[in-house]
C-alpha cells in the first residue's frame, strides 16, 4: 500500500511538472482578479482593509475551481482512470493521493502568493498568518470536495462549467469559514473559533470526499 | 478444471436496441474465450461486464472464489484488462507507465524485468522517451508490455482487441504469447476480429448473427 | 415482520405495481389537496384577522410558510430516493428522485419570490443577507446544479447516479451551510434578525396556516405520483405492459 501510495504522488507529480503551464493559469488569474477589485469598487485603503480578506478568498476559491476539471481528466481520456478503479488497492487511496496532489499544485501555491496580494489591498500585517492558515486549510477542502464535482463531470465533453455549477454552493461554508476568519483578526475579534470550524469542514470533506468521488468516477467511467 | 466463472441470462439493450439476450456462458481455467462479433455487437460492453465496469449489463454472473470479490469484479491483482483505451500516459515514458501500471496491482517487479518486458515488445531504445513522440502503434505495444512480465498472481488477461494497430510480426508474437500463456495454466478472454488457431481456443458468437 | 416489510418493499419498487397502485391515490390526494389548499388560501386571504404589526402584509406567509417547507423537505426526499437508488439498485427510486428535482426548484423559487414581496413592505428593502433567504437562495442554487446534472448527461441512467451522489453530497451539507449562514448574516447584520423573530402566532391564523402546509404536501404528494407515472411510462416503453398502457390512453 505504501509503495503505492509513493507511485502515485511520483507520478502526479511528475505529470504536473510536465504540465506546469496549465498550473500557472490559475495563479495568473488569482493575480488579475484580485488586481481588478481596487480598480473596479475602491483604491480608498481603509475600505479595503475592511474588503481584503473576502477578495482573496473569493478569489482563491474561483481560481481553484479553474483548476478542478483538469483533475480527472487526462486520466479519463488515456484509459489510465478505469485502470485506477480496478486496482488491487482500494480505489480511494489512490483518489485521496491525486486530491493531495492537485492541492500540493494549486492550493498550496495560491497560498504562497497570497502575501503579495494582500499587500495590494492593504491587509494588516497581523492577519497575514491567519490568512495563510485559513488559506491552506481552506483550499484543502476545495480540493476535496471539488474532486467529487471533478469526479462528476469527468466524462462530459464541456464539463468544466457545469463543474462550477454543482460545486460552488457546497463550498459556500468554506468560503464564509475562511472569510469570517480573516475578517475576525482584522477587525481585532476572536478568530481561532472560525479557523476551528474550517479544519471541522476540512475533516469532514476529507473523511467523505473520497468515498463519494469514487462512487461518482465509477458513474463516469462505468457504461 | 476449475470454473472461473459462470454467466447466465446476460441481457444487454442500448440505446433501444437489443444487443444480446439469453447469453449465457462459462468461462474454465486455462482456457482462450475469444468473444467474436459485427462491430456494435456489444463485444467490448461485455468485456467489461465480466470485471464489473458496466451496468448497461443485466444478468447473473459469479466469479469463482479465487477471482472473485464479493462477486461483483475480480480482485484486482488477478487480471490485466487491457481496454480500447490503452492506459498509456502521453506525457510519461513507457518504463514510467509500466511502473505505475505495475504498481497499481502491488506486484513487486524489478527494474531489469521492466526493461526486459520493453524489449519484448520491440520498444528497447524508447524506454525514455516520452510516449507522445511514439507512434499509434507503438503506444499499443506500451501496453501490451504488461503481459510480459510474467507475475505469478495474474492468471487471468482480458483483452480488448489486443491486436488492433500491430504490425504482422508483432501479431503473431502477441498469438504465441496469448497461447503459451494458455498453456501454463492462464486464463484468457478477448474480443478480436483476428482469428487464433489453437487448441484451447473456444469462441463465443454473439450479435445480429444469433 | 422483517419480511413482510420486504416483501412490502420489493413490490413497490417494481414500477408496473407503482403506476396500477398510484392511479387511486394520485386522484384522491390531488382532490384533497386543492380542496385543502383552496380553503385554507380563502381563509387565510379572507377571514383571517388583520396582524397588529404588519397590517395585511403578513397574509403572504400562507403561501410563503409552505413552499419553504416543502423546498427543504423535497431536497431530503430526493437525496433519501437517490440513496434507495445507489444502494438497492432500485430504478424507480430514480424516476421518483428526478421527477422531484423541479418540483424542488419551483418552490425554493416560489419561497424566495414571495419572501421578496413579503420583505417590501416589512423591511423596506426586496433583498435582505437575511440567513433564511441565503439558505433558501444556496438551496435553490443546489437544484439548480441537480437539474443541470441530469440535463448534462446523455444517457438517463448515467444522469441518476450522478444525481444521487450529487444529492447526497448536497443534503450532508444543507446542515452547514446553514451554520454558517447564520454565522455570516449574525456577524455582519445582527439588526436584520429581529425582523424575523416571531411573535406568537395567535390561533385564527396559526390554523390556516397549518392547513395551507398541509394542503401543499398533498399536492405534492399527488404532483410526485403523477409524475413518476409519466416518467414510468416514459423510461419503461419498450415494456410491454407499458406500450398496452399507451395504446389505451391513445384509444381513449
Amino acid at each position: 500500500m505504501i509503495k503505492l501510495v509513493q507511485h502515485t504522488l511520483q507520478r502526479e507529480l511528475t505529470l504536473a511538472y510536465r504540465r506546469r503551464a496549465d498550473l500557472l493559469n490559475p495563479l495568473f488569474f488569482f493575480v488579475l482578479v484580485v488586481s481588478l477589485f481596487p480598480m473596479g469598487i475602491t483604491t480608498d485603503l481603509d475600505k479595503l482593509t475592511e474588503m481584503s480578506g473576502g477578495v482573496l478568498w473569493v478569489c482563491a476559491l474561483l481560481a481553484s475551481l479553474l483548476s478542478l476539471d483538469l483533475m480527472f481528466r487526462n486520466d479519463f481520456e488515456d484509459g489510465s482512470l478505469e485502470q485506477m478503479l480496478l486496482s488491487s488497492a482500494p480505489p480511494q487511496v489512490i483518489v485521496l493521493c491525486k486530491i493531495f496532489c492537485h492541492w500540493l499544485v494549486t492550493g498550496v501555491p495560491l497560498t504562497l502568493l497570497s502575501p503579495l496580494l494582500s499587500i495590494m489591498l492593504a491587509l494588516p500585517g497581523h492577519a497575514l498568518p491567519v490568512l495563510m492558515a485559513s488559506l491552506l486549510l481552506g483550499t484543502f477542502s476545495l480540493s476535496l470536495i471539488g474532486s467529487i464535482g471533478a469526479a462528476l463531470t469527468v466524462g462530459l465533453r464541456k464539463g468544466g462549467l457545469l463543474l462550477t455549477i454543482l460545486i460552488m454552493p457546497v463550498l459556500v461554508p468554506v468560503l464564509i469559514f475562511g472569510t469570517s476568519t480573516v475578517q475576525a483578526i482584522v477587525l481585532g475579534l476572536a478568530w481561532p473559533g472560525y479557523l476551528a470550524f474550517l479544519g471541522a469542514f476540512t475533516a469532514g470533506a476529507f473523511a467523505l470526499a473520497p468515498w463519494l468521488t469514487v462512487a461518482a468516477l465509477k458513474v463516469s467511467v462505468c457504461d | 478444471m476449475t470454473k472461473l466463472a459462470v454467466a447466465n441470462n446476460l441481457f444487454c439493450e442500448r440505446d433501444d436496441r437489443i444487443l444480446f439476450k439469453d447469453l449465457s456462458l462459462n468461462i474454465t481455467q486455462g482456457e482462450i474465450v475469444h468473444i467474436k462479433g459485427p462491430n456494435g455487437a456489444g463485444k467490448t460492453t461485455l468485456l467489461r461486464r465480466l470485471i464489473g465496469l458496466s451496468w448497461v449489463v443485466e444478468g447473473d454472473l459469479s466469479w469463482h472464489e479465487s477471482v472473485s470479490e464479493s462477486g461483483i469484479r475480480p480482485d484486482g491483482h488477478r487480471f490485466w484488462y487491457l481496454a480500447h483505451r490503452p492506459a498509456v500516459t502521453l506525457m510519461q515514458t513507457p518504463l514510467e507507465n509500466l511502473a505505475f501500471a505495475v504498481a497499481m496491482h502491488q506486484a513487486d517487479v524489478s527494474e531489469p524485468s521492466l526493461w526486459a518486458a520493453l524489449a519484448d515488445v520491440g520498444l528497447k531504445g524508447f524506454e525514455d522517451v516520452p510516449a507522445h513522440s511514439l507512434s499509434a502503434g507503438q503506444q499499443r505495444r506500451v501496453a501490451l508490455a504488461r503481459l510480459y512480465l510474467n507475475l505469478p498472481q495474474i492468471k487471468l488477461w482480458v483483452l480488448d482487441e489486443p491486436f488492433t494497430a500491430l504490425d504482422v510480426q508483432a501479431v503473431s508474437q502477441l498469438e504465441t504469447t496469448i497461447e503459451s500463456f494458455a498453456e501454463q495454466g492462464g486464463t484468457v478472454i478477448m474480443t478480436s476480429h483476428h482469428g487464433l488457431h489453437h487448441t484451447s481456443v473456444r469462441e463465443l458468437h454473439i450479435g445480429a448473427a444469433a | 415482520m422483517w419480511q413482510l416489510f420486504v416483501r412490502w418493499f420489493h413490490k413497490w419498487s417494481s414500477p408496473k405495481w407503482f403506476y396500477e397502485m398510484s392511479k387511486p391515490w394520485s386522484f384522491w390526494l390531488g382532490w384533497a389537496a386543492l380542496l385543502i389548499t383552496t380553503t385554507a388560501i380563502i381563509w387565510g386571504l379572507g377571514f383571517a384577522p388583520v396582524e397588529r404589526l404588519q397590517g395585511n402584509s403578513y397574509r403572504i406567509i400562507f403561501i410563503h410558510v409552505p413552499s419553504a417547507f416543502l423546498s427543504e423537505a423535497i431536497y431530503v426526499t430526493i437525496a433519501i430516493a437517490g440513496a434507495i437508488g445507489l444502494i438497492w439498485r432500485i430504478k424507480l427510486a430514480y424516476y421518483v428522485a428526478k421527477i422531484c428535482v423541479p418540483l424542488g426548484m419551483s418552490m425554493a423559487f416560489l419561497a424566495l419570490a414571495t419572501g421578496a414581496i413579503w420583505g417590501k413592505p416589512t423591511w423596506g428593502h426586496w433583498w435582505v443577507w437575511d440567513m433564511r433567504i441565503t439558505s433558501m437562495l444556496i438551496l435553490l442554487l443546489l437544484y439548480i446544479g441537480l437539474w443541470a446534472l441530469h440535463n448534462a448527461m446523455e444517457r438517463p441512467e448515467s444522469g441518476d447516479r450522478a444525481a444521487a451522489i450529487l444529492a447526497l453530497v448536497g443534503v450532508v451539507n444543507i446542515p452547514v451551510i446553514k451554520f454558517s449562514v447564520n454565522l455570516v448574516t449574525t456577524l455582519h447584520q445582527p439588526a436584520t434578525l429581529k425582523f424575523t423573530e416571531k411573535a406568537p402566532m395567535h390561533i385564527s391564523m396559526l390554523i390556516p396556516l397549518l392547513l395551507s402546509i398541509l394542503g401543499f404536501y398533498l399536492a405534492f404528494l399527488a404532483l410526485m405520483l403523477v409524475r413518476s407515472r409519466i416518467e414510468i411510462l416514459r423510461r419503461e416503453r419498450k415494456a410491454k405492459w407499458v406500450q398496452q398502457e399507451i395504446e389505451q390512453l391513445g384509444n381513449r
